[in-house]
């Protein structure tokens, strides 16, 4: 006998309450789906990146090395005699003489000679380059490639390698490398830090510690959090008309010296670190202000109660007790400007450029901006090189942050060793 | 100094501290500065770029076309091309981030949050150049391989917008999860008390009650969609095109600027002053965005602190 109640028969309840928690456990199942989805996002992104990373390339010689040494396939077959005397034959006069004057070629190493050849004697050109994936799967497809090709050879090849690191920006994608993308990033860094740190932590404790609620203050406040969200992209357009073009003289450098490079036209590491210094400013200001919110209000008052004045107060007690957490935000905020790519593409960036910045009046590339140019080159050679130097910008941001990290632990460890 | 000694135990005036506390107002005064100069910047050249002959107001504002070499301004194509990468993007993170913020807050046990917050964490972190990278080299191709290679271009704005949505997914997810755990728990138990179940109680008391930090949340995903640059500098596509079709190449707001600026513009050239008339355009947009979310998040905190 069925139960009658307000709500219907005992069967009609039951089935509601089983249609209910089954929309439940469909919802239950949507929301781990999401969840699932965006870690495998993660997981795609950085398996694309691994993947054009490493795989085979195709190649060309222009000069086949059996018509150098008959009956010897590579160059390595070479004997050291025999790669004296095809590089002082084979190179062009101008290329030898400068090499010559570098290191005469008898004191070179085996190795060295090798390299010289394949540079400028045998001139291996990109025909087509394999993720590592197809590299994996598709050999047959890729070996029919390679047999279709008139002279072409395979070789395995990881993009990311030493000379890839140590290489400055070519025109040919088997040697170019960032050396002179990473010194930039890390100059830009450089001056973004000098300029930023001081005034944005000398900003939240201002208004952290300082500033009465007021109108002003409360503008103050607003403005930063608007700041922080402003486009990065408009804080190019400013440095471009500020920095690099109302204070050209200043950031070129030729306000103190005419030695310095005039072709840079304010476009320099200066300007660039200093519009970065702006864009992370709001960053750090807010970090910095968590930072001192999470000091307890105690301890201020400790220490007026012993009668130190307020910036006594701030400078031995509030500052070391916050200092680990405030330099940890400053890192994080770094970290963001190392991976800035838009603001200094439009304060004009140099696109190619193969001299090491030796300065702050130097002209400039960086990491991002070397991986912007490279992915948007159509050929696929470069589209490999972007790949390789993004997992060396990832690395390093993954050292900065773990760093990060590490300090905040280290210091904080020791804090509990002293008390 | 005879007063000073008169009154020992009296205020002394010390210099230092109030030179500490100006320069300290002064940094602070910086960020007025900076927004100052922003607008300053922009409403400049932007006057420049409105006050020359080829340039009418009316025509930027309602023209269809884009050429600067034949003295075309009309921004409609750019302005299309940044709502549709936008749309798609909030129409991929909204829900997407949504439901990560619900997992987490609602359903996820403590030790897998311990996990997933710092995937998320690592997600954010990734600058937006490899977010372009990705969109080129995974998501365009896989797009082609779906719909085939004659419907999607090699440059559209479906990959760049759906890659946007990964990109601000964390964002959302993270800020959500802030404002739905806001909501009081006592609200949460007065819906079980009257039998809800979870997801009852999710969706008609939680996200209800969650709804202003929510909407802030989105508001300021699309500020972030809509100033984007790198994505959709690389996977957008090059040249302006009034085009509903998200399969083919239009350049937007953000990707017109990075390519004028990117080649060596010269000074107090229209191309120059254009990119400002735009960067204006855009700050305006964005700042709205923000201000509007700013606005709701504070009302928000209002209601429950």
């Amino acid at each position: 006998m069925q139960t009658q109640s307000l709500f219907g028969t005992e069967t009609d309840i039951n089935t509601l309450m089983g249609k209910r928690k089954r929309i439940g456990l469909l919802w239950k199942v949507a929301f781990l789906f999401s969840t699932t989805l965006a870690i495998l996002f993660l997981i795609l992104l950085l398996l694309t990146v691994i993947d054009s990373s490493f795989g085979y390339v195709a190649l060309r010689n222009e000069v086949e090395p059996s018509s150098l040494i008959a009956g010897k396939k590579s160059v390595k077959d070479f004997s050291r005699a025999e790669l004296e005397r095809v590089a002082a034959t084979n190179l062009s006069s101008g290329i030898l003489r400068r090499v010559e004057y570098e290191k005469p070629l008898e004191q070179r190493t085996g190795n060295d000679l090798v390299a010289l050849l394949e540079q400028y004697v045998i001139k291996p050109k990109v025909l087509k380059t394999w993720g590592l994936w197809d590299s994996l799967t598709h050999t047959k497809a890729i070996d029919e490639y390679s047999r279709s090709e008139e002279g072409s050879y395979l070789t395995f090849k990881s993009w990311i390698n030493a000379e890839f690191f140590l290489a400055d920006q070519s025109a040919d994608p088997l040697h170019a490398g960032i050396r002179t993308a990473f010194l930039g990033s890390l100059w830009i860094i450089l001056i973004t830090f000098l300029f930023a740190f001081p005034i944005g932590v000398g900003s939240a404790i201002y208004l952290q510690e300082y500033a009465q609620d007021n109108r002003l203050n409360r503008i103050l406040q607003l403005n930063i959090f608007n700041l922080s969200a402003v486009p990065s992209i408009i804080y190019g357009l400013l440095g471009l008309a500020v920095f690099v073009r109302a204070m050209q003289s200043f950031t070129s450098g030729s306000m103190f010296s005419s030695l310095t490079d005039a072709t840079a036209n304010g476009r320099t590491i200066l300007s660039g670190g200093l519009t970065l210094g702006l864009l992370v400013l709001p960053v750090i200001i807010i970090n910095t202000q968590e930072a001192l919110k999470a000091v307890p209000a105690s301890l201020r008052m400790s220490s007026y109660g012993v009668g130190a004045t307020k910036w006594q107060t701030i400078w031995h007690q509030v500052l070391p007790a916050s200092g680990e957490r405030i330099l940890t935000g400053t890192i994080l905020a770094l970290s963001r400007a190392l991976g800035e790519t838009a603001p200094l593409v439009v304060i004009g960036a140099s696109t190619f450029i193969s001299v090491d910045p030796t300065g702050i009046f130097s002209k400039f590339t960086t990491l991002p901006i070397q991986i912007y140019q490279w992915s948007a080159r159509p050929q696929g050679a470069y589209r490999n090189l972007a790949g390789a130097a993004i997992i060396a910008l990832l690395i390093l941001l993954m050292l900065m942050n773990s760093t990060a990290i590490y300090t905040r632990d280290k210091l904080a460890k020791k804090k509990r060793l002293e008390s | 100094m005879h007063e000073q000694t008169a009154h020992p135990f009296g205020k002394r005036k010390r210099i230092h501290e109030r030179v500490i506390e100006t320069t300290l107002f002064l940094s602070a005064m910086l960020s007025i500065l900076i927004t100052v100069g922003i607008a300053f910047i922009l409403i400049r050249e932007s006057y420049l770029f409105f006050s020359d002959p080829d340039v009418r107001l009316l025509d930027f504002l309602t023209g269809k076309k884009w050429q600067p070499m034949i003295g075309l301004f009309g921004f409609l194509p750019l302005l299309n091309a940044t709502l549709t990468t936008s749309i798609i993007a909030m129409a991929l993170g909204i829900p997407i981030g949504l439901f990560v913020a619900i997992y987490l807050s609602e359903y996820a046990s403590d030790r897998s949050r311990g996990i997933l917050k710092p995937i998320l964490e690592v997600l954010a972190g990734i600058p937006t150049i490899v977010y372009g990278y990705f969109a080129l080299t995974f998501m365009t191709p896989l797009l082609r391989s779906i719909f085939g290679e004659t419907t999607v271009e090699i440059y559209n704005t479906a990959s760049a917008g759906l890659v946007m949505g990964i990109l601000v997914l964390p964002m959302i997810a993270t800020m959500a999860e802030d404002a739905i755990s806001a909501v009081p728990k006592e609200l949460r138990l007065a819906s079980y008390a009257l039998g809800g179940t979870k997801i009852e109680t999710t969706f008609r008391v939680v996200i209800p009650a969650a709804m202003s930090g929510l909407s802030a949340t989105f508001l300021l995903a699309l500020s972030r969609a809509i100033g984007e640059t790198m994505i959709v500098a690389l996977a957008a596509g090059a040249g302006p095109k009034l085009t509903a079709n998200p399969f083919e190449a239009a350049e937007t707001i953000t990707g017109y600027i990075v390519r004028i600026s990117g080649g060596d513009v010269s000074y107090n050239s229209i191309d120059y002053n254009s990119i400002f008339a735009l960067g204006l355009v855009l700050f305006l947009i964005t700042f709205t965005l923000n201000l509007t979310s700013r606005k709701i998040s504070s009302l928000f905190h209002q209601e429950y602190d």
